[in-house]
């Protein structure tokens, strides 16, 4: 197996990416658990949908559209759930139907590339290019150096939104800046799980990291040590049993879950 | 000792508080009418009322998390809302130990949380912010429970992290609501003289919200009283004069700790 990736440039290609993307989804996904706002990560996956279809039916780069429409969708969302006083995840809900809505008629009318549709919607990390290899890592970095940048700041607002606010944290700015992270690490876990799976990447490391965490920061790690787990131990069960890699990983994260999961419940 | 009349200012220094004419109504509900009060740097002040009188709703005023419909705030002498300093304010919410039981954060990280809120206090180096830390945990005598997670710790002991957070930042004026609420009694009392070491001791300016007067008399230098007008604002001592404090007790006969 160790000599596949040496050997194998595509399965480097995709491990590359896939720990880089998958360690940026587990670190924002514990603030967005805590937040209880799972469910943005689900919703912002059917706006990347439409981006994806918009991107394949003028020629551009899909991962580029996902990106600017994904965006714009969480800043949407949060402007529609502060300014039209809805309840919950009614914004997310109406984001997500109308994504999903402008993708299929996207892909119905252009008529022409359902099968690249079906890698978007599935996960195709195998076949991720050089250039979106280099893409992915460097916003995942990003991802990752923004939270830490602001990582105390981001748990205040996140344990005590109004004590945060008094001590003078931006608490606004950074609703925005978790919401566009959000939705750019959606659009990068995309490339490894595909849509209808990228939930997945920012819930289950997370809510395996929180399970037996003492601190803030070991629930962060932990998230971390599932996510580079499921990604190493997804790819490698995905080639030697020649199964699909995205479903593969979101398989071993899950089983990873599990077991912490038991683990706490027994000690 | 002359007090400096309830409005004014000591001296040439500005009051650290200074509420003018302020009134609040949640849709159509009023809460607060009217209320000016002015707090000193020294002062320990309780504010008193019965539930719903809008106490609260006062402190967030004043804080800025609520915007008044008419008056307005002074903090140090600058509008509330133009306020910039808030690593000088501690504040402890209302609801503070209403958090999620599971949310993993060490008493430690419950403290540091404080520590890059404002351009100001970021500044700070590593080890000044870890050596705050370790300060503001030994002065509540929590630092022997700094690495266990905020969830299991006793309401009191989850009360004495949170004052920790909020004193982080050396502030010269510290807000606590209700910090005692669902805490026993020998508890509250040395909770209570924590607080006056933190007044007299490290030179902080206390707003205490309670309704209970019974327990907090002997460290309380001002009283305010507050039932959506401002009753009474003044010394503790003439409050105890006054007979508002019998009215708010509900006849319940309090002793004036006199100096
Ligand atoms: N968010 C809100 N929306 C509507 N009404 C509110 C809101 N918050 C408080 N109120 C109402 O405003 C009034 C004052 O509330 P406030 O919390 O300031 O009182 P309080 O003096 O702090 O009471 P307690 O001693 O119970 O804490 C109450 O009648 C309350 O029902
Ligand atoms: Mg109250």
């Amino acid at each position: 197996m160790i000599d596949a990736i040496l050997h194998y440039a595509f399965l480097q290609r995709a491990l590359a990416a896939g720990l880089f993307i998958a360690l940026a989804c587990a670190v924002l996904g514990v603030f967005l658990l805590l937040r209880k706002d799972a469910m943005i990560g689900h919703g912002l996956s059917h706006v990347a949908f439409a981006g994806v279809a918009v991107g394949l039916a003028v020629g551009w780069m899909p991962l580029l559209s996902a990106l600017v429409v994904s965006v714009a969708g969480a800043l949407g969302i949060m402007k529609l759930k502060e300014s039209a006083g809805l309840h919950g995840d009614t914004a997310i809900a109406i984001f997500s139907s109308v994504g999903l809505a402008v993708g299929i008629i996207l892909a119905s009318v252009s008529g022409r590339f359902n099968v690249a549709l079906f890698g978007y919607l599935f996960g195709d990390v195998l076949a991720i290019e050089p250039l979106e290899v280099g893409l992915s890592i460097a916003l995942a970095i990003l991802v990752v150096g923004l939270v830490a940048l602001n990582y105390q700041r981001l748990l205040f607002m996140t344990f005590d939104r109004e004590a945060a606010r008094v001590a003078g944290v931006p608490v606004r700015r950074l609703d925005a800046l978790i919401t566009v992270l959000a939705a750019v690490t959606v659009v990068l876990g995309m490339k490894i799980v595909g849509i209808l799976m990228v939930a997945a990447l920012l819930v289950i490391p997370a809510a395996a990291g929180l399970q037996a965490a003492r601190s803030f920061r070991s629930a962060v790690l932990g998230a971390c040590a599932v996510a580079e787990s499921s990604v190493i131990a997804g790819l490698l069960a995905a080639y030697v049993l020649d199964w699909p890699a995205s479903g593969t990983i979101v398989l071993a994260a899950f089983l990873l879950f599990g077991i912490l999961f038991l683990l706490r419940r027994r000690g | 000792m002359a007090y400096p009349p309830a409005d004014g200012a000591a001296g040439n220094r500005p009051a650290l508080v200074r509420v003018e004419g302020v009134s609040f109504s949640f849709g159509f509900r009023r809460v607060l009418e009217d209320v000016s009060l002015s707090i000193d740097e020294g002062d320990f002040l309780a504010l008193l009322g019965p539930n719903g009188s809008g106490k609260t709703t006062l402190v967030k005023v004043i804080l800025n998390l609520l915007t008044p419909e008419r008056g307005r705030v002074f903090l140090w002498g600058r509008q509330a809302a133009e306020f910039l300093e808030w690593e000088r304010i501690g504040y402890v919410p209302q609801k503070a130990t209403h958090f999620d039981p599971a949310f993993p954060a060490s008493a430690r990280e419950v403290v540091a949380m404080a520590l890059r809120s404002t351009r100001a206090v970021a500044r700070l180096s590593r080890r000044k912010q870890e050596e705050a830390i370790r300060r503001a945990l030994e002065l509540v005598g929590m630092d022997e429970h700094r690495d266990r997670p905020i969830g299991r710790l006793s309401g009191g002991q989850q009360q004495r992290v949170f004052i920790a957070r909020a004193i982080v930042t050396d502030p010269g004026l510290l807000f606590l609501d209700e910090p005692t609420a669902g805490v026993d009694a020998e508890t509250q009392e040395r909770f209570y003289d924590l607080l006056g070491r933190l007044n007299t001791a490290q030179g902080i300016t206390i707003v205490l919200v309670t309704h209970d007067i019974g327990i907090v008399n002997k460290h309380v230098s001002r009283v305010a009283c507050l039932n959506q007008k401002l009753i009474y604002h003044g010394r503790h001592e003439d409050f105890c004069r006054s007979g508002v404090d019998e009215m708010l007790a509900g006849g319940q006969h309090l002793v004036s700790h006199r100096h």
